[in-house]
């Protein structure tokens, strides 16, 4: 489960963890009430610069106009407006983009360097991992790539946890000032500790800067959160944003059916996770492009498969859908029974192609032929993909 | 032959009492598996379905010392059933429980390598997993038990329905099984592809192993290293997830494309540039293993390390 930075920053000040003051808007009105009202704009200390930040689950935000400065109080409003509203595309949105529909708007910094800090769990060591690079605010794939030897990576052991010397050894290895290194040490602290305590799967900030004035300061802030893990932090899955999601996916989530969607046209459901993205992979070497990934799980009821229909057709683009099902505990003739059922109550306009495989698969696929309903049967994998994209194609 | 599990193996169910543990323990029994009994918190002294149940690990091994913990104990509490048994110190741990939390996963396996570390010998199957079958032996997990025909051919995957399907392939083919293991869809797990390679590889009944990979993680790559270095016997590879796109969990926790990095392609062609025969339509993975088993060049000659 992905937050926005703003939620994010909020998790970070929550665990001491330094990040510029700001405030959300939904509105250019609001935007107006908050540079007349807010203390961000007021007083001796306000800072010279503001930074107007779109608030969407994506990276890239900047190069896609979704990040803008105002040196002015007055020209926040503006910038506001000119954010709100817009759809981003970015290398993370998909062709499609994001709408942003919230705005943050932060202090802005009086930044001398700017670093990487992040936290993973590696699969490798099976560890979290601390990620730090002096190349803060490049991509950190691509620094990976290109110098690798300018991230430093230090694997946490989980039976002694965080101690001082591994916040010391990441400022030594950034070459931070001495002013800065206890900062260092605080900030890497709190990150194992929010990392541990909230159950994330994933931290960035990139980058985090050390000011002019040697403070070190998150200005930007990723996070991700252990799908596993989110069910005993209500206080976590309370800041999921349902409209960054997509609508299907969040329908399918109701009936714990397991879908994603992807951009071609023959939509599959499959029991099982792997033998899903392989009737994916499969649909495509037959030469038809998949519309979505589903495993309905290892029951395959009738109630699911009759859920999973509407959920496939929920998509404009299908033109056609395979079924596959390799029946193990659950035997292929009550199988076909659910399919005939939902097929009937589920209006289906487009080929539909069912593969059964499995416990009595023979029986359950004699079922499907004489059931009147327009469903054509297959016993090999390939053989469905095939049969399923020669019916799209012919549909045409 | 066969590895880690046979006819003899026997075996505990922790959660034995709920409907999972104990649907499934009826299941295996009913396949031969020798299940001596279960393990519910609260319900000792108790029989269910026929099984005698104890209150904890501990109370179960003082009466049957079984060979085998079988885990059905939902996602919250799993890390800590595997512990139990850790620390009771049963042989085989295997987990079916899918949805752990990763990092409960990771301090388990901190605890689970320091005990081997220190001498011990226990080893972890799963979690998310279907478990492990030898066929006409034992059968200890959630796979539909008559797919499987004994026979030549190791499989070790990742994934579950679609293990099924390959080995439906290869019980059909007539070529059979010699033991089956789910190692689970989970990025932080117990057995790996590279530990079980190791046994068929030493296991006198085995002559091909079937290995079923997807994306993510690297543990595909380790594993073809370790084949081309130390296998006589032949691999024959399948990646799911041509068409994963990128940042998407597909299913399994572990299944995906992060940072560019594992991707079905570049596994692919990582396995093929190892020696590893790579399937590209599942739909062909018996047929690989039966075309490679009868080339007469199933066993190549080690080349010195």
């Amino acid at each position: 489960m992905n937050i926005h930075e703003y939620q994010a920053k909020e998790l970070f000040k929550e665990f001491g963890i330094p990040v510029p003051g700001g405030v959300l808007v939904e509105s250019v009105d609001e935007a107006r009430r908050v540079v007349a009202e807010s203390p961000l704009f007021k007083g001796e200390t306000k800072p010279a610069v503001w930074a107007v930040k779109a608030q969407i689950h994506a990276g890239g935000r900047g190069k896609a106009g979704g990040v803008k400065l105002a040196r002015k109080p007055e020209e926040v409003p503006d910038l506001v407006g000119q954010i709100l509203g817009k759809t981003l595309v970015t290398h993370q949105t998909g062709p499609e983009g994001k709408k942003v529909l919230k705005v943050w708007i932060e202090e802005g910094s009086n930044i001398a360097r700017e670093f990487y800090l992040g936290v993973v769990i590696d699969r490798t060591t099976r560890r979290m991992t601390l990620i730090a690079s002096t190349e803060g605010g490049m991509e950190i794939e691509e620094v990976a790539q290109s110098h690798p030897e300018k991230i430093f990576h230090y694997p946490v052991d989980p039976l002694e946890g965080y101690s001082p010397y591994i916040g010391r050894r990441i400022s030594q290895f950034l070459g931070l000032p001495f002013a800065a290194q206890s900062q260092m040490v605080n900030i890497v602290r709190d990150l194992v500790d929010f990392f541990q305590k909230r159950d994330a799967s994933m931290v960035e900030i990139n980058p985090l800067v050390l000011t002019k004035e040697d403070r070190l300061v998150a200005l930007d802030a990723k996070v991700g959160f252990d799908d596993n893990a989110v069910g005993r932090h209500p206080e976590i899955r309370s800041l999921r944003d349902l409209t960054e999601e997509n609508e299907l996916e969040i329908e399918a989530s109701k009936y714990n059916l397991n879908y994603v969607k992807l951009d071609g046209n023959i939509a599959c459901m499959v029991n099982g996770a792997g033998l899903a993205m392989a009737t994916m992979d499969v649909i495509a070497l037959a030469g038809g492009s998949p519309a979505n990934f589903l495993d309905v799980g290892g029951g395959a009821s009738k109630e699911t498969v009759e859920q999973a229909f509407r959920i496939i057709l929920g998509d404009p683009h299908v033109r056609g859908i395979f079924v596959n099902i390799f029946g193990g505990i659950v035997r292929c003739e009550r199988i076909a029974g659910g399919i005939i059922a939902a097929a009937q109550d589920v209006k289906i306009s487009v080929p539909l192609v069912v593969r059964l495989q499995g416990t009595n698969a023979k029986e359950g696929r004699e079922m499907l032929k004489s059931s009147g309903l327009a469903i054509q049967v297959a016993e090999e994998l390939f053989e469905g993909a095939e049969k399923i994209v020669l019916a799209v194609k012919g549909g045409k | 032959m066969s590895i880690l599990v046979d006819r003899s193996t026997r075996v505990i169910v922790q959660g034995i009492t709920g409907k999972e543990g104990s649907y499934h323990a009826t299941a295996c029994r009913e396949y031969g598996t020798k299940v001596v009994g279960g393990v519910t918190p609260g319900k000792g002294g108790t029989t269910h379905e026929g099984f005698p149940v104890w209150n904890s690990v501990f109370e179960a091994r003082e009466a049957e010392n079984p060979d085998v913990s079988l885990i059905f104990v939902p996602p919250a509490f799993a890390a800590d059933a595997i512990l139990e048994s850790i620390a009771a110190e049963i042989p085989l741990i295997v987990c079916i429980t899918e949805g752990i939390p990763v990092q409960d996963m990771v301090r388990v396996r901190r605890v689970l390598d320091s005990h081997n570390d220190q001498g011990g010998k226990i080893r972890l199957i799963g979690p998310n997993c279907p478990g492990i079958i030898t066929p006409d032996g034992a059968k200890i997990g959630i796979m539909p038990g008559y797919i499987h025909k004994r026979g030549r051919v190791g499989v070790v995957s990742r994934s579950g329905t679609l293990t099924y399907e390959a080995v439906w392939q290869l019980t059909q083919l007539g070529l059979g099984e010699s033991t089956c293991v789910g190692i689970g869809g989970d990025p932080v797990r117990g057995l790996n592809f590279i530990d079980v390679l190791e046994m068929f590889e030493a296991d006198a009944e085995t002559e091909a192993v079937v290995m079923i990979g997807e994306i993510g993680g690297e543990d595909e790559e380790r594993a073809a290293v370790f084949a081309q270095k130390r296998m006589t016997k032949p691999v024959v590879g399948f990646i799911a997830g041509l068409t994963a796109p990128p940042g998407r969990r597909m299913g399994h926790a572990g299944a995906i494309v992060s940072g560019g990095k594992g991707t079905a392609r570049d596994k692919m062609a990582f396995l093929e540039s190892h020696g590893v025969r790579v399937v590209d339509n599942p739909s062909l993975i018996g047929k690989t293993v039966a075309d490679v088993l009868a080339s007469g060049k199933s066993r190549r000659s080690l080349h010195p390390a």
